[in-house]
């Protein structure tokens, strides 16, 4: 899924780490006052940084004939929030960059903003919609990871529609985005069972999350 | 006790669609490689040839052999696995 080295110009490079430096520098500052003033929060954090770990390293096939990964930010943005989420993507992006030759570093920035913060971003606002509509959270984390996943794949498009020229943004969807529509279910249903074991047996885990202080204080 | 079936409904939905595109991928003699590497291929380079990336990375050309990298891919899985294994059996624990 990730740009790979050397694919966009200097420029648009440019452009994208100027984008991502602050949100990821913001999202580092963050997690280490979360790990400072609440250690009860180190488990949940490592916890949503794993699921991106595993899921984006799992390549599955997909029906277009390529293969794809699931990126697993979901999880992370719903409980910490886009930049925690840009974060840790950036973790993951570091890793497969350098020892996968997987994405690239010049490709960084982009790859943060496509993975880490563009593509969580709109999954955590329909994660929003969805818990201010009174919805179970399994179901919000289904719609939330499911939504993130895919926008990933639709922003890369973009990226790569503006380094090359729109006519081939069709292309490019069709390439990444289609691709990733069943990886996508599939993920979405992942965090729905792990919703629900949660929820069943853990469910204070969810008091932290995005928007759901605010949904319990209005319904209450 | 219903929550148990949701689990499994929700592995089976999971293992049907991976081995559904498997089997329609190998029915059909996809190739199954990277999205991002066919991604590439739709790029235009000068002359209607493939795009020449303008940087190759700090390795060059090198690429790793397909074994190392199906060894770090698994030990990237790895270390997320254990993470959530621990979690899950933690709270398992606690419950008890």
């Amino acid at each position: 899924m990730h740009i790979m080295e050397g694919f966009l110009d200097p420029i648009w490079c440019a452009v994208w780490f100027v984008i991502a430096i602050p949100i990821v520098a913001l999202g580092a500052k963050k997690v280490i006052e979360l790990m400072r003033d609440h250690p009860e929060h180190k488990m949940t954090i490592a916890l949503s940084g794993a699921f991106i770990f595993l899921l984006s390293s799992l390549k599955i096939p997909s029906v277009t004939g390529s293969s794809s990964h699931p990126t697993g930010t979901g999880f992370a943005v719903v409980m910490y929030g886009i930049a925690t989420c840009a974060f840790l993507s950036t973790i993951v992006l570091i890793f497969q960059a350098i020892l996968l030759a997987h994405g690239g570093l010049t490709t960084l920035g982009a790859n943060i903003c496509s993975m880490g913060i563009i593509g969580p971003a709109v999954g955590l606002g329909v994660w929003l919609l969805m818990i201010k509509a009174g919805l179970k959270i399994p179901v919000a984390l289904f719609c939330a990871t499911l939504v993130a996943d895919l926008f990933t794949y639709v922003v890369t498009s973009f990226q790569m529609s503006l380094n090359f020229g729109f006519e081939y943004f069709v292309d490019y969807l069709t390439n990444y985005a289609v691709t990733q529509i069943p990886l996508a279910i599939v993920e979405g249903i992942l965090f729905f069972m792990f919703g629900m074991y949660l929820i069943n047996n853990k469910p204070e885990i969810f008091d932290i999350a995005q928007g759901v202080a605010d949904a319990k204080k209005e319904g209450a | 006790m219903e929550n148990k079936y949701i689990y499994i409904i929700g592995f089976g939905i999971i293992a049907a669609l991976v081995i559904g595109t498997l089997a329609y991928g190998a029915a059909n003699g996809f190739d199954f490689g990277g999205s991002d590497d066919s991604g590439g291929e739709i790029a235009p380079g000068e002359d209607g040839d493939e795009y020449e990336p303008w940087w190759n990375g700090i390795f060059g050309d090198y690429e790793l052999p397909g074994e190392t990298e199906s060894l770090l891919f698994a030990v990237q899985a790895a270390i997320g696995a254990i993470i959530i294994g621990y979690f899950i059996g933690r709270s398992q624990n606690r419950g008890a």
